[in-house]
């Protein structure tokens, strides 16, 4: 025990480093994602024959794709079409991309569970389209999205590590490094599989309080 | 002040209005009545653009009601509608449920629109649940709110779809006597009811409609007691006498 604590103090920095990134990345394809799957799910709502067909098409195509193979696709073949990103922009964004799908389908069922009747009433007193989203639609959909959402988020975290496969020296690339030069796998490999934890577990924390928080209103 | 031109509408093959024509004149009450599936709720729909007609026209104070044109917003602050099920906002108050037409759609200063929430939650008999949200209120007092919010977009005409057919009896009574009271004050009403007591003691008009068109209308007092098409008659009298 002491021995993997002694060894944890030399390895920790090293992964700390690793872990900056990962929640650089964490951070900005869940935003991303975000706003992206709020655009797909009200291009569902709309209703417009040409809108929906688009946001469904697109959201089938990225759920039929596996992450790993769309972020190679945007890292190695977008340079070929005269698109150089760094890695650190192509996980983003391919992460982003890839999560939106999730995410649209997050705040679609959040917004089909609301009642029609509602919606009607609030039409009938002469709210436009983008009031009824604002007023009447998000404040519930988004009580009800939020559990499902929480879980993305913390699927994003965990998946933050496939752009370790395009080069971001993120956590899980960084462990792989260390453990390649030292080849002390187990300190190594427990050490992520810890900080992966400690990093997920008050973001479940946070998804059952607000879960707990918003079904008692 | 409503006037319905000619109005034919189908969902898919089925022709569920066939050339419905009627105006409501400013500061009348007119009740429609007739057996379910005769087209009574969607023409009111239609009058405020929840519904597209397929044929004919409808002209709010001389305006094209077009459910499809940014001028329908102008026609529903105009036209407000009371429904079935209430639908009020279930995660707002009675008051922010009121308050919400005058505050986002009007732009209301937020002080004004919350007396004026609170003097129509008064007159509705709701003054001790201003803060009350919609699941804690039991039918009548949900319907009674959701008639404040129609009434507090200052409307020239309120549409009732059925207001006490999801109430329970005893509730029902509470709801007809505001919506007595609004009559009263002159408001412009189309009703589509099954009260026939309501349509006879409020009612100037009655119109009487089946299979998608207007088969029999008149003063209630002639419509409801001396009907003249045999098909109103035997509506009436199983509305009347249904165990008959």
């Amino acid at each position: 025990m002491s021995d993997f604590l002694a060894k944890s103090a030399t390895y920790l920095p090293l992964l700390m480093e690793g872990v900056y990134l990962t929640l650089v990345v964490t951070l900005f394809s869940v935003v991303l994602s975000t706003l992206l799957g709020f655009v797909w799910a009200v291009m569902t709502w709309s209703r417009v024959p040409p809108l929906v067909s688009i946001s469904r098409g697109f959201i089938t195509i990225i759920r039929g794709i596996p992450i790993i193979v769309q972020l190679f696709y945007i890292y190695f073949v977008m340079p070929e079409i005269g698109l150089n990103l760094t890695a650190l922009q192509a996980g983003i964004i391919g992460l982003g991309i890839a999560y939106s799908a999730y995410q649209a389908e997050n705040f679609r069922a959040g917004i089909e569970a609301i009642d029609k009747g509602q919606i009607e009433a609030a039409y009938s007193i002469g709210m436009t389209d983008a009031l009824v989203m604002r007023r009447v639609i998000m404040p519930q959909a988004i009580r009800i999205a939020l559990p499902p959402y929480g879980n993305t988020v913390i699927m994003i975290l965990k998946d933050s590590s496939l752009v370790s496969t395009i080069t971001v020296a993120e956590l899980t690339r960084q462990g792989q490094l260390i453990a390649a030069s030292t080849f002390d796998n187990m300190t190594i490999f427990t050490l992520v599989a810890l900080i992966y934890l400690a990093l997920s577990l008050p973001l479940t924390f946070l998804t059952q309080h607000l879960e707990r928080r918003f079904s008692k209103a | 002040m409503i006037s319905v031109r000619n109005i034919h509408k189908s969902f898919g093959a089925q022709e569920v209005i066939r050339g419905v024509n009627f105006e409501i004149a400013r500061g009348e009450v007119v009740c429609i009545i007739g057996p379910s599936g005769s087209g009574k709720s969607t023409i009111l729909r239609c009058i405020n653009g929840l519904e597209t007609y397929d044929r004919g026209e409808i002209l709010v104070d001389g305006q094209k009601v077009d459910p499809k044109a940014r001028s329908i917003i102008g026609v529903r602050t105009q036209v407000s509608m009371v429904f079935q099920r209430f639908n009020l906002f279930p995660h707002r108050t009675a008051l922010e449920n009121v308050m919400e037409g005058p505050v986002y759609v009007k732009g209301v200063p937020r002080a004004q629109a919350r007396r004026e929430a609170e003097a129509l939650l008064e007159k509705v008999g709701l003054s001790a649940k201003f803060d009350s949200y919609p699941a804690q209120l039991s039918g009548g007092q949900q319907q009674r709110v959701a008639i404040a919010r129609a009434l507090a977009m200052q409307p020239k005409a309120i549409l009732f779809d059925e207001p006490t057919s999801a109430l329970d009896p005893e509730l029902v009574g509470e709801v007809l006597e505001v919506m007595r009271d609004v009559a009263a004050e002159g408001m412009t009403m189309a009703v589509v009811t099954h009260e026939m007591s309501f349509a006879r003691a409020v009612a100037d008009r009655v119109l009487f409609l089946e299979s998608g068109t207007i088969l029999e209308e008149g003063p209630p007092e002639q419509l409801l007691r001396h009907p003249s098409h045999p098909r109103t008659q035997d509506f009436l009298h199983r509305v009347i006498n249904p165990m008959d």
